[in-house]
């Protein structure tokens, strides 16, 4: 009667601590620029190396230029971030994929694509995103910087279990409505501190249906509702999803595998701490309308009213609203946005990309948009290229720019201005997360689309 | 980083009533871009302490001279958001030992436990009056007892318990990390690997 997290988990228990966390062994380390460099200090003030070199890959992301990615890093602070993740993997040994490497590119999106995400694996990296990689069944949590150091030296995190959450989703997804609706929409249920404690499973007929490419979506903003991590049970898509890539078993090799993956899904006597189910049929196309991701609405809904939320909450509430520009009883659909992001571990990848062609196809950019078109890795760049992607878009007037985090946390000079809008394909609508004074509207590829054409918030199945 | 050995704080507060403050907004990700874990105090609440010209935005509570101390009282659902641990890093070099909410997003909360920064989770009711508190005298003291567990508002007289797991009370009264204990279990390690 175990769920599918306590499979993983159980399994990869080194030790308990008395009266304390777990010591828990890590499969797989993914290490990027930001939140590496103190943790490799503290293994050199230690005068240790890594314990298991090869179960660690390091790629920069954050600060990269979507530009002239072929010339050095203009900033020299992020530059001199980026040098030091090459020397910190180099001097301890460590696979990197750098800046223009054939295989760089968001962690969370590059991990999966390449096979190193794999089922029934413990994964971590210094990056609350790292929730992603539980779609393909593993057990992904983004961790700190000095656990990130704990890792690189023993291998091993020290961490309390959380406790099980299963959210189902039955039915059958309208059109124009994608896992990044399903996600927003969960999370304004569940509100950015729903899930806190909760590892995630998703489950139910619309999460069988979805896409390997929809699901790394939905576990993506896991985070978002609080989890400390979400996944869906390996199926037949997974399997399909992972075999022939690079680094997933070969041969014989790829049976045993596969023949273990399988006994991994909850039992069907399984017993969660919490469960929740939602409908399919409820969910719309949505829109952001506050200044973090559980301030949501179906784009055809109104800005709630003040007295609707918990009296603690209304003073973060007003302040949110005076940020965003909008008012109470507000309808969105119609207002003029002034940037475009396509893009980030949440939307990186290439069905996204076709979905932003599936409606910019045939039509212009509005003049008054400025659009970031920005794949999650050099693979789903070319894939956007070979599919015949990027000749659409450069006919409507888009610019294909080259990968990495971009304007999703604006490390890089793909900032918006302070006061302008920017729909975003990303995952964070936090004050400044896009800019000083930047004002975000999360939304799905399709809503993206449909904006980036018409110049203001537009529900994308008018073009669908 | 200062691993200062944590036992009883005795000290004013800085009260900031939000809720879901997240990591972006106690340090901004233009700030994330140092190599070491100096210096972040700085740019604590960046954007909400100085604006674009870098004046400092006198209605911050952090520009207040009306209110001071190592204690930070925070709405609910605190360090939401990024896993970044600068967060944590520049609530300490600020000068804060101790946060306290009603609630704390799970990675930050591990993020402070590990800067030897304590956060505190008090009920609701506690929260509110320790705001009322605060707001009625700004001196208010806050005694926040580790060895014990419990925090007190000393102007009502009321006291909780906390939560805190043993081997973290440990780690925090005695100034260890986490690495030193791991690397001590490596036998552990090695025959967990044999098996597999």
């Amino acid at each position: 009667m175990n769920t599918l997290f306590d499979k993983i988990w159980d399994s990869h228990i080194v030790h308990k601590v008395e009266d304390g966390p777990t010591q828990l062994y890590i499969d797989r380390l993914y290490c990027h620029e930001v939140t590496s460099p103190q943790a490799f200090d503290d293994l050199r003030s230690r005068g240790i190396k890594c314990l298991r070199p090869d179960k660690i890959y390091c790629m920069p992301d954050h600060n990269i230029p979507t530009k002239d990615q072929d010339k050095p890093i203009e900033e020299p602070v992020s530059r001199h971030q980026v040098e030091t993740l090459t020397r910190n993997a180099h001097e301890f040994g460590l696979t990197h994929f750098g800046m223009k490497h054939p295989k760089n590119g968001i962690i969370h999106v590059v991990g999966p694509e390449l096979g190193l995400t794999l089922p029934g694996m413990t994964i971590v990296c210094g990056d609350s995103h790292t929730s992603t990689h539980g779609a393909m069944g593993a057990v992904a949590f983004g961790i700190g910087t000095s656990e990130v150091g704990m890792v690189l030296a023993s291998q091993c995190i020290l961490q309390q279990k959380p406790k099980s959450m299963r959210i189902n989703v039955e039915g059958t997804l309208g059109k124009g409505v994608t896992a990044k609706d399903v996600a927003l929409y969960i999370i304004s249920q569940m509100t950015t501190s729903g899930a806190t404690g909760y590892f995630v499973e998703y489950a139910g007929s619309a999460i069988r249906s979805m896409s390997m490419e929809s699901r790394l979506t939905l576990c993506n903003l896991s985070i978002e509702m609080g989890a400390r991590g979400g996944m869906v049970a390996p199926d037949e898509v997974t399997f399909e999803y992972i075999k022939g890539r690079e680094y997933a078993p070969k041969g014989e090799e790829w049976d045993k595998a596969v023949a273990y993956w399988k006994t991994l899904p909850s039992d069907a006597d399984a017993i969660f701490d919490k469960e929740i189910t939602f409908q399919a049929a409820d969910i719309e196309p949505r829109v952001t309308y506050g200044t973090n991701p559980g301030m949501g609405i179906g784009i055809t809904e109104s800005v709630p009213a003040v007295e609707t939320m918990p009296e603690a909450g209304q003073a973060s509430y007003i302040k949110s609203l005076e940020y965003m520009g909008f008012s109470a009883g507000e309808k969105l659909e119609g207002h003029p946005i002034d940037y475009v992001f396509i893009g980030s571990c949440t939307n990186g990848r290439i069905e996204d990309f076709r979905a932003f062609a599936e409606i910019v196809k045939g039509h212009k950019k509005a003049e008054n948009v400025v659009a970031w078109i920005v794949p999650g890795s050099w693979s789903v760049y070319r894939q956007i290229e070979e599919e015949g992607i990027a000749d659409t878009l450069t006919a409507a007037g888009f610019e294909l720019r080259q990968p990495g985090c971009s304007a999703c946390l604006a490390m890089n000079e793909d900032k918006i201005p302070a006061g302008k809008y920017a729909i975003s394909t990303s995952n964070r609508n936090f004050e400044g997360r896009q800019g000083q004074g930047a004002r975000t509207i999360l939304a799905s590829p399709y809503v993206a689309a449909a904006a980036a054409i018409t110049g203001k918030i537009t529900d994308p199945r008018k073009f669908l | 980083m200062k691993k200062e050995k944590f036992n009883i704080i005795k000290d004013s507060c800085i009260p900031l009533p939000l809720e879901n403050i997240d990591t972006d907004q106690i340090v901004p990700a233009r700030f994330l871009k140092a190599t070491t874990r100096e210096g972040f105090g700085e740019n604590l609440f960046r954007d909400w302490r100085f604006d674009e010209q870098g004046n400092k935005i006198e209605s911050f509570v952090l520009n207040d001279p009306t209110y001071s101390g190592q204690i930070l009282v925070a709405g609910k659902n605190f360090g939401s958001g990024s896993s970044r641990e600068h967060a944590a890093w520049a609530i300490a070099d600020y000068g804060f030992r101790v946060v306290v909410s009603s609630f704390f997003a799970d990675i930050h909360k591990n993020n402070e436990l590990n800067n030897f920064v304590l956060p505190v989770v008090v009920t609701e009711q506690f929260l509110k009056e320790l705001f009322d508190s605060i707001y009625a005298n700004p001196r208010t003291e806050v005694i926040v007892n580790l060895p014990e567990q419990t925090i007190t508002n000393t102007a009502t007289g009321k006291s909780e318990t906390f939560e805190i797991n043993a081997y973290k009370k440990h780690c925090l009264m005695n100034g260890l990390d986490d690495i030193d204990f791991l690397l001590s279990n490596k036998d552990k390690i090695e025959s967990w690997e044999a098996a597999r």
